[in-house]
């Protein structure tokens, strides 16, 4: 699953957005509330996306290679 | 923020300084019981935060208790250039055998107070100082060492009062000066400062104006006074511009982006940060720009705040362009605020690069913020470039633009 916005492009990779878990972690630790825990599925909050503070937050709660942060205004560049 | 003249009253009198027996009601029938407490001729004058209330009818004299009742139903009913008055002030004619005038206003160009005293009181003193600048005595004074008396002294001897009167005058001047600055005011004025036939000194008016920004150190005071958060008190009522900009700052918890004062001109600004406004609008101005609102943003606002700020500033008819500036480094995000304001611009179909005059925000994150400004072809300075020379730029694009 990918949402785009103006400059933040987030990507969930498919075999992790049914992990009720990780949607729930997801959704606890983005400051700006990109991630919503939508009955145990990863869902991304497209109107929130351009908040993005780059914390990293997201990308530390989850598996390796399973959340990419797209810098949009980069060329999409990856977090 | 203005304050009516019953509260500041008040204030004069909490600080030491004698008024006279006054009584504030909002109701006709009180303001007998006043006028009877009183005891004798009574003047009721009507509580609004304009000018003209005499000449609209709103100060009225009455001999007995029935005609200040009949007096205070009048008044109460009388609107004043728009402005219903908030009660009725029921004070003692006082027999008055001179007055003077006493005040402290904020100097904004020495950046101190400086007290003012005149025996010539009663009328405008920007009147007695042009026609008879040898009865105004000025001095200008520290707001943050101790005031000694001895200032105060001075300023009233200038003026050619001496003895028994100076002796008197000197304690009301520095108790009204050390009240402007315990308060934060920018004007606290007793005019008239009456002698009555006993020699002795009586506050018979007072207006005060206090720093807005010194509201929330004051509270305690702003609640005895029963003034509500509600109440702006400016000098003129906010413009559906200003109240959206309101709205904006209202969107979320995070940071500063409001704070809107709407103006003429045709340089939309979106400036801010550790006081960076009123130096950024100070020069545009004296860079001939001509700017179309006054605003704050900073400490960290969303990229949502940001671009409702830019959009509202954008599209208020006849902005040509904006100027997002700060001071000289902050704190807040170069990057989230980048991305706000681009977003406003696309968000109404315009081009960023076109749109946007200048951008110069250093600090917190400028390498990633500069990533898309360049992305966007916006021209954007970093610290090195002064606030003057940044709106410089920005007047010149703007002035090139017409």
């Amino acid at each position: 699953m990918r949402k785009d916005a103006t400059f933040i492009g987030v990507e969930v990779t498919d075999a992790v957005t049914g992990d009720a878990a990780l949607a729930a972690k997801l959704e606890e630790v983005c400051p700006v509330d990109i991630y919503a825990d939508a009955g145990g599925q990863v869902d991304i909050v497209e109107e929130n996306l351009d908040e993005c503070v780059l914390c990293r937050l997201c990308l530390d709660a989850s598996p390796e290679g399973t959340v990419r942060v797209l810098k949009l205004y980069e060329g999409g560049a990856v977090l | 923020m203005r304050f009516f003249e019953y509260e500041a009253r008040e204030i004069v009198k909490r600080a030491g300084i004698p008024v006279t027996d006054f009584g504030f009601t909002t109701d006709a029938g009180e303001a007998r019981a006043i006028a009877e407490r009183i005891g004798g001729p009574v003047v009721i004058k009507s509580q609004v935060l304009t000018g003209g209330r005499m000449k609209a009818g709103g100060v009225q004299f009455a001999d007995t208790p029935e005609e200040a009742e009949a007096h205070a139903r009048d008044v109460l009913a009388l609107e004043i250039n728009g402005h219903a008055p908030r009660g009725v002030l029921v004070d003692p004619k006082a027999e008055v055998a001179q007055e003077y005038y006493a005040g402290v206003v904020w100097d904004g160009i020495r950046k101190q107070p400086v007290m003012i005293f005149s025996p010539v009181g009663g009328i405008d003193i920007e009147q007695v100082a042009e026609e008879q600048p040898d009865k105004v005595g000025r001095r200008h004074f520290s707001n943050i060492l101790p005031l000694s008396e001895f200032a105060a002294k001075e300023v009233v001897a200038s003026t050619g009062v001496t003895g028994s009167a100076l002796n008197k005058l000197v304690p009301i001047v520095t108790k009204l000066a050390r009240l402007f600055v315990a308060h934060d005011m920018t004007l606290a004025e007793i005019n008239p400062l009456g002698r009555l036939a006993d020699g002795s000194f009586v506050a018979l008016d007072a207006h005060m104006d206090m720093e807005n920004e010194a509201r929330g150190r004051h509270r305690a005071l702003l609640e005895d006074l029963g003034v509500g958060d509600e109440e702006t008190r400016q000098a003129r009522e906010a413009t559906p511009f200003e109240l959206a900009g309101e709205e904006v700052d209202a969107m979320d918890h995070r940071g500063v982006a409001g704070n809107v004062t709407e103006f003429d001109g045709n340089l939309g600004l979106v400036i801010g940060a550790g006081g960076g406004s009123l130096t950024l609008f100070d020069a545009v101005r004296s860079s001939g720009g001509d700017p179309a609102n006054y605003c704050e943003i900073g400490g960290n606002p969303s990229v949502r705040k940001a671009a409702g700020l830019a959009k509202l500033v954008l599209q208020k008819p006849g902005v040509d362009k904006i100027a997002v500036m700060m001071s000289i480094v902050s704190n807040t995000r170069v990057d989230i605020v980048a991305r706000g304001v681009i977003k406003a611009c696309l968000e109404l179909g315009f081009d960023p690069a076109e749109k946007i005059a200048i951008f110069r925000i250093p600090g917190a994150w400028e390498d990633e913020g500069y990533k898309i400004l360049d992305r966007y072809g916006v021209e954007y300075a970093d610290r090195s470039v002064s606030l003057h020379e940044a709106a410089r730029r920005a007047v010149e694009k703007i002035g090139a633009a017409a």
